[in-house]
């Protein structure tokens, strides 16, 4: 069984819970996979840093909570101090490029980084960084279908604005792809 | 139990991605309900939030009320004006629900109260999860009174049992309480609601007949008696104080006798068709872990490390909370070495197990203050201490 721990974060009103809860309806509606998704709720998760986890499994998830993410989606500086120490060796750190200051060179982890800020700004506005980072997520991490992220958009988007956001997830997705070649990485 | 197919207007069919406490409110609007009275409190504000969007489109009432005491009355209220009802709150909600709580019991009205756990006393940990209101469901009123309990442990299950919780309401005509949790009504999972046509539902059942023949009680330890529906033209008396068939004041030694056996029987004496239990491996067990709620599930993933440790070890899930499966527990306690009930409070249900169990195996209680789940480490440990 493969199980998958996923830390979304940034600050309020990036739609990190949004990020979280589109990539969970993906996953357990359209990819026939197990998904668990709790978010914080004390006051921490009102007005600064802002969290929402991810259980993924091929079976049915008991433990809801993650012990170890094994991806940290980290969109603002706050989020990555609070959180790239507890990802293994390995582990999967994406940043928002020009939010996030690195705190190192991070050898151990597989660092991708993106400008989802100013993807978003360039379509338009800046309310879509949170799905040109799960374009991107989706690009380079091997957990969720582009397909699914897409059929999991509508309900969870305004439907004014679905279209945009496909834009946007697309131009995340696309910027992904490009750094894993750059990687000399597969896509999945 | 007379059932007939859901609503669909109601029914939101499909599959979802929604977390414990919107299936609450799914669950009670698939099931009829149509009246909704409560005042928002976390862990629970989801559900009231959920059903007043929905209420429009599906034609119920909703009403925010300036507080839990008013909630319940209202409750009380709609139920005899003919109306499937529910509220939702948690412990400190919960605790001002009590005194009409009592008086629903008393007088016989069905109505569903989701109590979305969190830690306590008093205030305590508004955002964090417990189970620590397993006793108050059932003690909370004064007197003698029986209640029918349910916990689910998923976001499904919400949905699932919210239904079934209706149909229990309706056919013994008691407050059927939900028993969940901070974790489960705020975690997000896959609920797949059914077509309306897959949903059964017991309806309202309301007298119809001659007038001099109308009773709105009818004291013989058994469920399925019709109400009496306020405004329908027949004489009617609801009163908290001890009465009749036909609702009115009898204060007797006699009558209380009639009544109390009744209030007691209806539940505990058809406990068998009440009770739900979800069992694996418990025969041939050594040791049982006997667990409910979201602490259910962090107890699979210990009892699937000691069996791989090569300990025989099963898993009893109380999906009914009240009535207590006395009777099961008795059978497994004079089979196993140890009975180990972990949940989030200082231990509570374990009393119920020990009780059952009279000293015929050892039970272990893992207890916790709350605020968490437990580490699944601490419920393998205590299994391993039990087979010693």
């Amino acid at each position: 069984m493969s199980t998958q721990e996923i830390r979304f974060s940034g600050f309020g009103g990036q739609g990190i819970i949004r990020c979280a809860l589109i990539t969970g309806k993906a996953l357990a509606l359209y990819d026939d996979k197990f998904a668990t998704m709790t978010q914080s709720f004390g006051p921490e998760a009102r007005g600064s840093a802002c969290a929402a986890q991810l259980v993924v499994s091929d079976e049915r998830v008991l433990y809801p909570y993650i012990t170890q993410p094994g991806i940290l989606l980290a969109l603002s500086q706050e989020a990555y101090d609070k959180y790239y120490s507890e990802l293994p060796k390995g582990g999967t750190l994406i940043v928002e490029q020009e939010l996030v200051k690195l705190r190192g060179e991070h050898p151990d982890l597989r660092l991708m980084r993106v400008p989802a800020t100013r993807y978003a700004e360039e379509l338009g506005n800046r309310l879509f960084t949170n799905l040109v980072a799960l374009g991107f997520f989706t690009a380079v991490t091997n957990v969720v279908t582009a397909d699914a992220m897409k059929k999991a958009l509508p309900g969870l988007v305004p439907e004014r604005f679905l279209k945009i956001n496909i834009k946007a997830f697309d131009k995340g997705y696309e910027h992904g792809l490009q750094m894993m070649s750059q990687n000399g990485e597969a896509a999945s | 139990m007379k059932t007939v197919t859901a609503d669909p207007k109601g029914v939101d069919s499909g599959p979802h991605f929604m977390d414990g406490d919107h299936a609450l409110a799914e669950g009670a609007l698939a099931a009829g309900c149509r009246f909704f009275a409560g005042y928002p409190i976390t862990p629970s504000t989801e559900t009231a939030e959920r059903f007043a969007e929905r209420a429009p489109e599906v034609g119920a009432l909703f009403i925010q009320m300036e507080d839990e005491l008013a909630s319940i009355a209202a409750l009380i209220g709609a139920a005899w004006a003919g109306q499937k009802c529910m509220t939702v709150t948690c412990g400190p909600g919960f605790s001002l629900m009590v005194e009409n709580l009592g008086l629903a019991a008393m007088t016989e009205t069905p109505m569903v109260i989701a109590n979305v756990q969190r830690g306590g006393p008093s205030t305590g940990l508004p955002t964090l999860t417990a189970q620590q209101d397993m006793m108050q469901a059932k003690w909370g009123p004064h007197g003698d009174n029986a209640i029918i309990a349910l916990s689910p442990d998923s976001p499904q299950e919400c949905f699932d049992l919210t239904v079934e919780a209706f149909n229990l309401s309706e056919y013994y005509r008691v407050p059927v309480i939900i028993l969940t949790d901070e974790t489960v009504g705020h975690m997000h999972e896959k609920v797949v609601i059914p077509p309306a046509d897959q949903i059964k539902v017991v309806p309202r059942n309301n007298y119809s007949g001659p007038k001099e023949d109308c009773r709105p009680y009818k004291f013989d330890s058994q469920g399925g008696h019709p109400m009496v529906r306020a405004g329908d033209g027949y004489n009617f008396h609801i009163t908290g104080l001890t009465h009749n068939e036909k609702g009115y004041p009898v204060m007797t030694v006699e009558q209380s006798k009639k009544v109390v056996t009744h209030l007691m029987e209806k539940i505990n004496g058809n406990a068998d068709d009440i009770i739900r239990l979800d069992e694996d491996q418990v025969d041939g067990a050594d040791v049982v872990v006997v667990s409910y709620g979201i602490t259910s599930r962090i107890a699979v993933k210990a009892i699937q490390d000691a069996r791989k440790e090569g300990i025989k070890v099963g898993s009893l899930r109380l999906i009914t909370i009240w009535p207590f499966c006395e009777k099961r527990i008795r059978e497994i306690s004079a089979k196993v070495k140890a009975i180990v009930v972990p949940e989030i409070n200082y231990g509570q249900m374990v009393l119920e197990v020990e009780r059952s169990a009279a000293g015929r195996c050892k039970v272990i209680s893992v207890n916790h203050c709350g605020g968490a789940v437990h580490d699944p480490q601490v419920i393998l440990d205590a299994i391993r201490k039990a087979i010693q």
